[in-house]
């Protein structure tokens, strides 16, 4: 995108509203901000219906001021909590089916490499743990397996939070919720030690209550996934709704729970990744 | 690329004007040939009997460099996921499948439709499981036949050709915009030789100008940015409900809107012989050739019948069906499929319609001898009814 497209025209500038305008004066698109920036700058996400507490909402406003370059990124989005605050997200964004996300994101990627052959446009997927290791697990699995140079992020709540609580892949064994009515038979997807097999070059788990740690692996990823291949951002985000956590506490238990090593926080990176982003310097951190 | 030798014209130019020689080829060898014409930036497939040797010989044609982009996806639900995401990001793109693979697929049709993506699709018709099926069938259409894309109805391999590349041309004007199915007969046409026009000059056709999307193309240059204060869904109220209500019309009625495009490749939407005679054949794909054997028949035997072959299945070609069939007293509607969704929508469609035979119908790879065509004709009703 080039700045002359958000640029408004000086004959109609007093005309738009307030919120066009904060766009372009306090630099919503400004590259290489920091965590630190939030509520300073302008947001690419300010409003969103979300809960109280949601920690999706949160991460999603970590990874947004995280993003190398806002201006030529393009977020594909699936089915369920985040597909809601997606939409209000000032930069295109694409909801198309529950589950297909890694699929479109291939297609769209390869697409603007057609396109824009000497342009850096950063494809990032964007989805819960429902449609990234459940419904959509083959899609996600076949886009690594095939090194798409894709970034995929999941807002791991271990739980179908939009339909009213019911139990995913990602949800811890034994944890009593809707449709596992004796408790989960059965482990936790390990989704980080998959992305690792399946060809990610750039793999983390991380948990919202570091924004820090969220900020500089989405970084990380979206600049590992230009040049040397498939990257993988898993973020621990419960949900205070179906968890029955205190809207104030969750970002605690988001913490806590890490503390106690009930959600393994991780980093992998592979040998051409860790060269790449040691070339790149300070742009990474 | 070997594909930039090809000089860009119009779709006129291309389907009206350019030098063509006869060739002998099969059905699958024909969408290469239409290919090879089409500019495709980008084309995704996955095996599936009788499709296959279509997307294997569109894959030369990438290896040849005519094709921008070519991969295997991982199944039919994903490569029409995956087509769509290039199609949203401003790409000509192109892919096959059938039977089955067109059901593991479905939820991406209507979603085509809804995004006014201009995705060109060829669809070998086959029988659906179970039992295990490979065999021609064209149940497919009948689940299709509401999901807002046009569809097209090849009786051969000609019609498949040419239907292909004038597909592109109306999928992308601005006011249509929506997905366009180009449907032939799995087999009986991918898999026999025939005599096909196809071009022979070196040219293709122009390149996709992701301009003329009603739709902002995703590719973070075309604003706006942010679509919605608010989603559609989830939203408990009229205003949601209405929005949603009325994109769906528009829809339909930018498939509506296909029709004078569909019209200036095909003529009219159907093609009629003998059109006085009492006793009219409605059909379409491999079943107008059938029927054209069986007039021929009857003929000898002093039994006058008109054809009626319709080529686009949506839009329907509602008005010229029921003028046609007015002063018809017998319409028979030979169907490859067992549900008879050509003769459900012929019969919403006319006055009278217990004038209407529904059948013959043959499926689960059955072929459909003009004889039994003959002999429902001259009972004027069912055999064994």
């Amino acid at each position: 995108m080039s700045e002359s497209i958000t640029k408004p025209n000086p004959y109609f500038k007093e005309y738009l509203p307030q919120e066009y305008k904060d766009i372009v004066e306090k630099e919503a698109f400004k590259k290489n901000k920091s965590f630190l920036d939030l509520g300073v700058v302008k947001e690419l996400l300010e409003e969103h219906p979300l809960c109280a507490g949601c920690n999706l909402a949160l991460s999603l406003k970590l990874i947004l001021v995280a993003l190398p370059n806002p201006e030529d990124t393009i977020i594909v989005g699936s089915t369920g909590c985040s597909s809601l605050a997606l939409a209000q997200v000032g930069i295109h964004n694409i909801h198309s089916l529950f589950g297909n996300q890694n699929a479109v994101a291939t297609g769209l990627k390869r697409a603007l490499s057609i396109r824009f052959p000497d342009k850096v446009k950063d494809v990032v997927v964007m989805a819960g743990d429902g449609a990234t290791a459940d419904i959509g697990l083959d899609m996600t699995l076949h886009s690594w397996f095939r090194k798409e140079k894709i970034t995929t992020i999941m807002f791991d709540n271990e739980i179908y939070a939009n339909t009213g609580g019911q139990e995913s892949g990602m949800t811890p064994c034994g944890r009593v919720v809707n449709m596992a009515p004796k408790g989960k038979k059965f482990s936790k997807i390990n989704m980080p030690e998959i992305a690792k097999t399946s060809g990610c070059d750039y793999v983390a788990a991380v948990s919202v209550a570091k924004p820090k740690s969220v900020f500089s692996s989405v970084r990380k990823a979206i600049l590992v996934a230009r040049e040397i291949g498939p990257t993988y951002v898993q973020i621990f985000t419960p949900c205070p709704t179906n968890l029955k956590i205190k809207s104030s506490e969750a970002i605690i238990v988001a913490e806590e729970k890490v503390k106690q090593g009930e959600y393994p926080i991780s980093e992998y990176i592979s040998p051409q990744a860790e060269e790449y982003l040691k070339n790149l310097g300070e742009l990474s951190q | 690329m070997a594909g930039n030798n090809l000089k860009e014209v119009s779709a006129e130019y291309l389907l009206f004007e350019a030098k063509r020689e006869e060739k002998f080829i099969t059905g699958s060898e024909a969408v290469k040939e239409a290919i090879l014409r089409a500019n495709v930036d980008l084309a995704i497939s996955y095996p599936i009997t009788p499709q296959s040797e279509s997307m294997h010989l569109v894959g030369d044609l990438y290896a040849e460099g005519y094709v921008k982009d070519y991969f295997r996806g991982e199944n039919e639900f994903a490569v029409m996921s995956e087509v769509a995401g290039a199609a949203m990001a401003g790409v000509r793109v192109f892919t096959a499948t059938c039977g089955p693979g067109t059901l593991r697929a479905f939820e991406n049709f209507p979603m085509w439709a809804g995004s006014r993506l201009p995705i060109v699709m060829a669809f070998m018709t086959r029988g659906v499981n179970a039992p295990l099926t490979i065999q021609p069938d064209t149940i497919e259409m009948s689940f299709l036949l509401d999901t807002g894309m046009i569809m097209l109805h090849a009786e051969n391999a000609q019609d498949l050709y040419d239907m292909i590349l004038l597909a592109y041309d109306v999928a992308e004007q601005t006011s249509v915009h929506l997905p366009v199915g180009v449907f032939v007969d799995g087999f009986f046409v991918t898999h026999t030789r025939q005599k096909v026009k196809v071009i022979v000059e070196d040219v293709k056709l122009k390149s996709y100008d992701p301009s003329r999307s009603p739709m902002p193309t995703i590719d973070m240059e075309t604003p706006p940015f942010r679509y919605m204060r608010d989603p559609f869904v989830m939203k408990s109220n009229f205003i949601s409900y209405a929005a949603h209500a009325s994109w769906q019309q528009e829809v339909i009625a930018a498939m509506y809107r296909s029709k004078k495009y569909l019209e200036k490749y095909l003529g009219s939407l159907i093609e009629q012989t003998n059109t006085d005679a009492e006793i009219q054949i409605v059909a379409s794909g491999t079943a107008v050739s059938q029927a054209r054997a069986a007039a021929k028949i009857l003929k000898e035997e002093g039994i006058e019948v008109g054809i009626i072959k319709i080529k686009s299945i949506r839009p329907f070609p509602t008005e010229e069906i029921k003028d046609a069939l007015k002063n018809a007293e017998k319409i028979v509607i030979p169907e490859f499929n067992r549900a008879g969704w050509l003769a459900k929508e012929v019969a919403s469609t006319i006055k009278n319609n217990d004038r209407i035979v529904h059948g013959p119908r043959v499926y689960g790879g059955m072929t459909m001898p003009p004889e039994i065509i003959v002999e429902v004709i001259k009972k004027g009703t069912l055999i064994g009814v």
